[in-house]
């Protein structure tokens, strides 16, 4: 049944072994595969920049190739045999539904390194997963939106009910929680990862509802700007720095920086060093960057923001540390626990203290 | 129960989340009562709003992006009109090729204007009419293209009801034959109309990455313009319709969002639906009913003119 | 000055040059744009075009034609024979979404039992959410007289949102701990749509497209239905005398269109896509639409627009991936491609005849 496909690769393993050796021992390919355009100012914008940053790292030796707007399912099995047909050394799949495809493909072509972002499986050798902790990001957030806020009412734009952004919630929460027992934490679920209108509006509603924190899951811009037309809210950038919003609405930012890991893998793979790997690393190994807190925040919060950051980074704060309970009143973590990987990755509640339901 | 949600704000909200698609329908109300179809009205939007950005940024004034934008638009509206025209291509593969070809191109323009802020547009300042309670914060508090939004549409109802010109533009739509046979320039008087529509959707694109969001991204138009074709055939191809159907629109949109801020419990997939479906049920409501007639399109919408004599 | 005459009858030898001469044309055009992008354009249009069929990889992206092609024919069919009649369903792509549901129910209720009639039921199950899901508009304006247009399409954002439920609820994989998307249909071969021969390409949803050319080319050309709808679509009047009831047509239309895209969404969901994910549709409802008026609203004419859009499409990708191409380009390019397919086809109805007087 699969003999076509043998074949294929057969011929495939010979012009990678005659023709294709040399160029390909001195230059690395490495491949990216995107879900949405570059210029959409966050989540590909910055998985962009990481690829040119690594073009940058090695010059010559590494070659880069990009797929834009490639959807998921059959379009992206397509785009990652295309890719591996034309000589990809190693290729980055950077959204989570291309997950079965990149599992897929990886095992038609052994040879290939494939590095999937944010899914959890690797069913073959050739096959690893990456992800980054940003709900370290939401605990600073979380702890500048507690300490800022006047009506004691807090904003989340989130996307889809799925447990990265559950996770980005609770730590927003817990954070914002722990330095002001009063606040309560307002939701709008956008339904959308990218539609600035709607976000703008949902921004805008929350004003409207008195919330003057407001941080989004969402990709553009539209609810800073929304923010930005009433003094006194306070907002923070979302993948990318969005630096045109400083020094407020934007008083901080969680920036996807996914140059450091694509520089490491790379180079691993080029001197013979790289593994399979399950990668999740956050503030401390540079994936997730805290952008400059603003002089809209008081000095004194800022430098309890940065020792929070600092301490997350060196591994002595972990933002998931028991007693937690969840909502429904029931005990998640016992004191002094810190959450297993585990959990965070699957999470589908929310922490205690949250209103309202989780969208099933 | 929803005690959080001010009236005022929401309807303040209400006026400017339904500007874009005002703009873009009743361009294409025009259009289409000229007789022509055309389903690129996203393609058109997309192109408005990256010209349009451009223009802002490039000379520094918003008034000179707006015209940007209606310019740009126009100008790939002059690609269909000459197709659809001219060339007698069908319009409702040509409008969906328009869309895909503006979607392409806008980001192509955009590349370098990424994560840049547009310069600022103000207010209108009303003094103190904006102090007026509730009807201050309603009706004055906004920016200028808000009331343009209204003044043209007040501008289409009246040139469509009184004017030569407007009925000149209805006969061309309920039949060409007939209207060329009267001695109207029927190619002529349908691309200006495609122009025309071209130009408002434009506008309309501008004012989301100028105003409403501001900034640009690609697809920043996210789906407005099949939501303005969508108003014109629930406005029953009527002026004033166009603005009661965008409110409506709008105002389901923001509402629900309002509500999912103000706590309600209703469950937030059912609110995401609501503007859809509260849109379909009205359109039900008022086609069902009587004077069933005057609901129906222009009679040669869609249909090429070609003057054999 | 030009003028334009009226053939008497279209023209065969035009009928046939057409889409080569715009082909050629969308090359030079293209070829400029491509230029100023600083691509050699010899290189981009030869791998868009050429490379897809008989380059080095051919054997893999012959059946990735296929793969492309199958749904935008399989619903293109559907919607021609509406076109045809008059009547608008502007929303197949919310039809095809809906058959993929609910025949991925039907499917995903009876994992893991194994039994060979699963699959046939679910077919039948993903034609039924697509007719049902068309019998709104239909009934909406058989009853009440409302625009099939509006509703169609609207229908298409509810149905999104039904989609996005069923990924992150109802439908979502009880083993993927707690991340969104469905069971992948490929590993449940009961329910699942592999490729029937390996590395052709076909499955169940290609060999459903070729079957419903040929029956819609009977339905047309043999049957008094296609008849009544081509009658209906030429003069409405003349249909009613001769007995053709509008309200039955546009049940026929929309049922059937409705019922075509829902099996191109249950034979994605299983095969090449599959499984359920929030973003599960990629637009091929409305670009089917493109496809049925590309062919002329013909069967034979509407494989061959299928497969030129899926050339397009894979050929792009690989003139993106090589090239360093945006993704926008190619979008432009497809668009070009479409008018000048559209323009040239006035070669076919009507002579340019030079003329010294003005004709309005």
């Amino acid at each position: 049944m699969k003999r076509r496909h043998l074949l294929a690769t057969a011929a495939l393993g010979l012009t990678m072994a005659f023709g294709g050796t040399a160029m390909a021992q001195d230059k690395t390919k490495a491949c990216f595969v995107y879900v949405g355009p570059i210029g959409d100012g966050g989540w590909t914008f910055q998985h962009h920049e990481g690829a040119l940053a690594l073009q940058a790292a090695y010059g010559d030796k590494v070659e880069i190739a990009w797929q834009e707007n490639v959807p998921e399912g059959a379009d992206a099995e397509r785009v990652l045999t295309q890719m591996a047909l034309s000589g990809c050394d190693i290729i980055f799949t950077t959204s989570f539904g291309y997950m079965d495809a990149t599992n897929a493909v990886a095992a038609k072509f052994p040879n290939v390194k494939f590095e999937h972002a944010t899914g959890y499986k690797r069913e073959h050798p050739n096959v690893s997963t990456f992800n980054a902790r940003f709900y370290e990001g939401r605990a600073i957030q979380g702890h500048i939106a507690g300490k800022m806020t006047k009506s004691n009412k807090i904003g989340y734009i989130a996307s889809f009910p799925i447990p990265e952004v559950i996770m980005g919630i609770n730590s927003y929460y817990l954070h914002a929680k722990k330095v002001n027992p009063a606040v309560e934490l307002t939701i709008i679920w956008a339904y959308t990862w990218f539609d600035p209108a709607k976000e703008a509006d949902a921004a805008k509603a929350m004003i409207e509802q008195g919330v003057d924190v407001i941080a989004s899951h969402t990709d553009s811009t539209a609810p800073l700007a929304e923010a930005a037309k009433t003094p006194g809210i306070i907002g923070f950038g979302q993948a990318s720095d969005m630096a045109a919003y400083k020094p407020s609405p934007r008083v901080s930012s969680i920036i996807d920086n996914w140059a450091p890991y694509y520089v490491k893998r790379v180079g691993a793979l080029m001197d013979g060093t790289y593994a399979q790997a399950d990668a999740w690393e956050g503030i401390s190994g540079g994936e997730v960057e805290i952008g400059e807190i603003t002089e809209a925040v008081p000095a004194e919060i800022k430098a309890e923001a940065e020792a929070m950051r600092d301490a997350i980074a060196a591994g002595t704060y972990h933002p998931f540390t028991g007693p937690i309970k969840k909502q429904d009143g029931s005990e998640w973590l016992a004191d002094g626990v810190v959450a297993p990987d585990g959990d965070l990755l699957g999470m589908g509640f929310y922490v205690e203290g949250i209103t309202g339901d989780i969208p099933k | 129960m929803f005690g959080g949600i001010d009236p005022a704000l929401l309807l303040a909200s209400v006026i400017v989340a339904s500007v874009p698609i005002i703009l873009a329908a009743i361009g294409e109300l025009v259009v289409e009562k000229a007789g022509v179809l055309n389903l690129g009205v996203e393609g058109l939007m997309i192109m408005g709003a990256i010209c349009g950005f451009v223009a802002a940024v490039e000379t520094g004034n918003p008034y000179l992006g707006f015209i940007g934008g209606a310019l740009g638009a126009a100008a790939l509206a002059l690609v269909f009109a000459l197709l659809t025209q001219y060339l007698l291509t069908n319009q409702v593969a040509t409008g969906l090729a328009l869309t895909l070809f503006g979607l392409g191109l806008s980001s192509l323009i955009g590349q370098g204007y990424v994560g840049i802020k547009p310069p600022a547009t103000g207010s209108v300042p009303f003094g103190p009419l904006a102090d007026i309670p509730f009807l201050g914060k309603v009706i004055f508090s906004h920016d200028w293209v808000v009331y343009l939004s209204v003044a043209v549409v007040a501008a289409v109802w009246w040139t469509l009801k009184v004017t030569r010109i407007g009925l000149i533009l209805r006969a061309v739509g309920e039949s060409h034959d007939a209207a060329h046979a009267l001695g109207y320039k029927v190619t002529r008087i349908r691309v200006m109309a495609i122009l025309f529509g071209g130009a408002m959707a434009g506008m309309g694109g501008a004012y989301i990455s100028l105003i409403r969001v501001p900034q640009w991204v690609d697809g920043i138009t996210a789906g407005q313009g099949w939501i303005a074709l969508a108003i014109v055939v629930f406005a029953s191809w009527k002026p004033w319709r166009v603005l009661v159907g965008a409110y409506l629109f709008g105002g389901i949109t923001v509402l629900q969002l309002n509500l999912q801020a103000a706590g309600s419990g209703i469950p937030v997939e059912y609110l995401s639906m609501a503007p859809y479906l509260i849109t379909i049920l009205v359109l039900v409501i008022m086609s069902s009913g009587k004077g069933r007639a005057s609901l129906s399109a222009p009679a040669a919408l869609g249909q090429n003119f070609h003057a054999s004599r | 000055m030009l003028r334009l005459e009226k053939r008497p009858s279209p023209s065969v030898f035009w009928q046939r040059s057409t889409p080569i001469l715009a082909v050629i044309l969308t090359m030079i055009a293209g070829g400029i744009m491509f230029a100023l992008l600083g691509k050699d354009p010899l290189v981009a249009i030869r791998t868009i075009f050429w490379d897809p069929l008989f380059g080095e990889f051919a054997f893999y992206f012959r059946g990735q034609l296929l793969v492309k092609a199958g749904p935008l024919i399989l619903i293109a069919l559907g919607l021609s024979l509406g076109f045809r009649a008059g009547i608008w369903n502007i929303g197949a792509e919310g039809q095809y979404i809906m058959g993929a549901i609910i025949g991925a129910s039907v499917g995903l209720a009876l994992f893991p039992t194994e039994n060979r009639l699963i699959y046939p039921v679910m077919v039948i199950a993903g034609a039924f959410g697509g007719w049902a899901w068309a019998m709104i508009p239909a009934i909406l304006k058989t009853r009440f007289n409302t625009n099939e247009i509006l509703v169609s399409l609207l229908l298409v954002y509810v149905a999104q949102t039904i989609l996005a439920k069923a990924a992150t609820g109802f439908l979502r994989n009880p083993e993927g701990a707690g991340f969104p998307g469905s069971r992948n249909f490929s590993s449940y071969p009961a329910a699942g749509n592999p490729e029937l021969i390996a590395g052709t390409g076909m499955h169940w949803g290609v060999v459903a497209a070729f079957i419903a050319v040929i029956g819609a080319y009977v339905l047309l050309q043999r049957h008094i239905l296609g008849f009544h709808i081509k009658l209906a679509g030429q003069a409405p009047r003349a249909a009613r005398f001769a007995g053709v009831s509008p309200n039955r047509l546009v049940v026929l239309c929309l049922g059937l269109s409705g019922a075509l895209a829902g099996l191109a969404g249950l034979f994605e969901v299983t095969g090449p896509a599959g499984q359920i994910t929030i973003d599960f549709n990629v637009g091929y409802g409305f670009t089917a639409i493109i496809v049925a008026f590309l062919g002329r609203l013909n069967p034979i004419g509407i494989l061959l627009a299928g497969l030129l859009m899926a050339l397009t499409y894979i050929g792009g990708e690989m003139a993106s991936t090589n090239l360093g191409l945006p993704s926008a380009a190619i979008q432009a390019f497809q668009g070009m491609l479409l008018f000048f397919l559209l323009a040239t086809d006035i070669l076919t109805n009507f002579r340019i005849r030079l003329t010294k007087k003005e004709v309005a």
